[in-house]
C-alpha cells in the first residue's frame, strides 16, 4: 500500500474538524469503517488516500438501537452484529438474510452496512434490502446533518451522493407495524461466497382484510445502481398478491431492469431471473405479513 | 510517521511501533513473532489469517495494526494451553483434517468462534460458517467431521 497517515477521531466534532482541515490542505482523506473493500482496493492500488480517517471510534457510527418508531444502524456497525440485533432478526428478516450473504464469517465480523452502501457495487446485497425497507442515510456535512433515501444515495457503479468532506453516519428505517413483511433473495451460481447476478428486495404491508396497502420492490445487479422499482410495487398495491398481481409486478420489474451481459450472466438471463425472483420474494414477504415473523 | 500502538494479544499487554500501512497480520508475524496466522491471499478471501478482534472474527490481513489501539486480539497461539490442545486441534489431528497445515490455524480460530456461539451446530451450519476458510488439501470433509466431533466432546457427549 502507498503511504498514508492514520487517525481515529473519537467525536463527531473532531471528525468534522479533521475533514475540514484535510479539505483545506488539499489532502485526500478516506473514511475507514470495516475496511473489507477499502483495504483490498488500496492493496491493489485502486485507491491511494493520503489520510485514513477511521470512524469506528465515533459513537454515532457504532449505534445499534431502536425505539418504537425507528431502527438505527450506525454506519460502521459490523454486519455480524447488525444481523444479530433482535429487532433486525425479528422484524427485518429479509435484511438479516441480505447481511448474512455478504462474504464469509470473517468478512461479516468487520464489514459494515455503511461501507457496503458507500462502496455502491451494483450487486451489493444489502442495498436492495435497505431500499425496500425505506432506509434513509444520515450524513454528516460541513455544518450539520442531512438525510437522503438510500435509493438516492447510490448514484452509479461505485458512486454515491456524498460530497467531499461528507461522511455517512447511520442508516435509519421506520419500524414496521403489524401485517408487514420483508424479504431478499439473490441468484448466484454458488450457494456461498459469491456475488449476486440479480438481487431483489421487498417490503409489503397489508390492511386487516389482507389487501396490500404498500409495496416497495428494489432491484440489484440489473442496472448501474440498485434502485426502487416503483411500478413493480404499484402493481401489487390494492391486490392480495394473487398470481396475476405477482405476474404484473414481475413484468414491471423486468421492464425496468437494464442489465448488462458479463461473465456472470447475459442481460437476457438477468432480466428473466429478475422476474422469477420478484415473484419469489413477494410471495415470501406476503407470507411474513401473516406469520409476522422471521425465517 | 510511525504509529505507537498499545493493545492486548492473547490476554497480554503488548506495545509496538508500526507504519500506518502495516496490517495486524504483519505485526503479529514480524514484530511479535506470532507466526501461526498465515498470509494466504492478503485480500480476505482465504481465512488463513483469521483472528478475533474484540471478540469479532476477522481476517488480520484486512485490519490495520493501528486500528488495534486499546483493543483485544486473540490469535491461534492463545487457543491451546501449555497442558493440552484444544479439542478442535486434537480432533483435527485425529481425523487427519490437515495436510500442508497452512489453513489450519485459521480454521481452528474460526471454528472455535462458531462453537462459542453455537455449541451444537448442524453439519450444514459448520460448512456455511467455514466457507471463508479455504483448504486446497483435504476436500473439507475431514475438517467438518473434526469440528463436529470436537463440538460433541465439548458438550460432554462421546465423539
Amino acid at each position: 500500500m502507498q503511504g498514508f497517515a492514520y487517525e481515529a477521531p473519537s467525536s463527531l466534532e473532531a471528525l468534522r474538524a479533521r475533514l475540514a482541515a484535510a479539505q483545506g490542505a488539499g489532502e485526500l482523506a478516506q473514511v475507514l469503517a470495516g475496511g473489507t473493500d477499502l483495504l483490498v482496493q488500496m492493496k491493489q492500488g485502486q485507491r491511494a488516500p493520503g489520510l485514513i480517517l477511521d470512524i469506528k471510534r465515533v459513537g454515532e457510527t457504532q449505534a445499534l438501537e431502536a425505539d418504537s418508531e425507528t431502527l438505527t444502524i450506525g454506519a460502521s456497525v459490523p454486519a455480524a452484529k447488525a444481523k444479530a440485533f433482535p429487532l433486525v432478526a425479528e422484524a427485518f428478516p429479509g435484511l438479516a438474510h441480505a447481511i448474512d450473504l455478504i462474504g464469509s464469517s470473517q468478512i461479516q465480523g468487520r464489514a459494515s452496512l455503511g461501507g457496503n452502501l458507500c462502496n455502491a457495487s451494483p450487486a451489493g446485497d444489502t442495498i436492495p434490502a435497505l431500499i425496500a425497507n425505506g432506509f434513509e442515510a444520515q450524513i454528516l456535512t460541513a455544518d450539520g446533518l442531512r438525510t437522503l433515501p438510500v435509493e438516492a444515495f447510490v448514484t452509479g457503479v461505485g458512486k454515491n451522493a456524498l460530497a467531499s468532506g461528507e461522511v455517512l453516519l447511520a442508516l435509519k428505517a421506520p419500524v414496521p407495524g403489524p401485517r408487514s413483511g420483508d424479504a431478499y433473495q439473490r441468484f448466484t451460481p454458488r450457494t456461498e461466497m459469491d456475488i449476486a447476478v440479480v438481487g431483489v428486495g421487498a417490503r409489503l404491508t397489508q390492511d386487516e382484510a389482507g389487501v396490500l396497502t404498500s409495496a416497495r420492490i428494489a432491484l440489484g445487479a440489473v442496472a448501474p445502481q440498485a434502485f426502487l422499482a416503483e411500478a413493480a410495487g404499484a402493481a401489487l398495491v390494492g391486490t392480495r398478491g394473487e398470481p396475476e398481481a405477482l405476474e404484473a409486478a414481475a413484468a414491471a420489474a423486468m421492464e425496468m431492469a437494464k442489465p448488462i451481459s458479463d461473465k456472470r450472466g447475459s442481460a437476457d438471463f438477468r432480466r428473466r431471473i429478475c422476474g422469477v425472483l420478484v415473484k419469489r420474494v413477494v410471495a415470501q414477504a406476503l407470507e411474513r405479513c401473516t406469520t409476522g415473523g422471521a425465517k | 510517521m510511525k504509529v505507537h500502538v498499545q493493545t492486548e494479544v492473547n490476554g497480554e499487554a503488548v506495545e509496538f511501533l508500526c507504519d500506518p500501512t502495516t496490517t495486524l497480520l504483519d505485526v503479529l508475524r514480524d514484530n511479535l513473532g506470532l507466526r501461526g496466522s498465515k498470509e494466504g491471499c492478503g485480500t480476505g478471501d482465504c481465512g488463513a489469517c483469521s483472528v478475533e478482534l474484540d471478540g469479532a472474527l476477522a481476517c488480520s490481513c484486512l485490519i490495520l495494526a493501528a486500528e488495534t489501539q486499546g483493543r483485544s486480539v486473540a490469535t491461534i497461539e492463545g487457543v491451546a494451553t501449555p497442558e493440552a490442545l484444544h479439542p478442535l486441534q486434537s480432533h483435527l489431528l485425529k481425523s487427519a483434517g490437515l495436510q500442508c497445515g497452512v489453513c489450519t490455524p485459521g480454521i481452528v480460530v474460526a471454528a472455535k468462534h462458531l462453537l462459542e456461539q453455537d455449541p451444537n451446530p448442524t453439519e450444514e451450519a459448520v460448512r456455511y460458517f467455514l466457507a471463508g476458510n479455504l483448504c486446497r488439501c483435504t476436500g473439507y470433509d475431514k475438517i467438518i467431521r473434526a469440528v463436529l466431533d470436537a463440538a460433541a466432546e465439548m458438550r460432554g457427549e462421546a465423539a
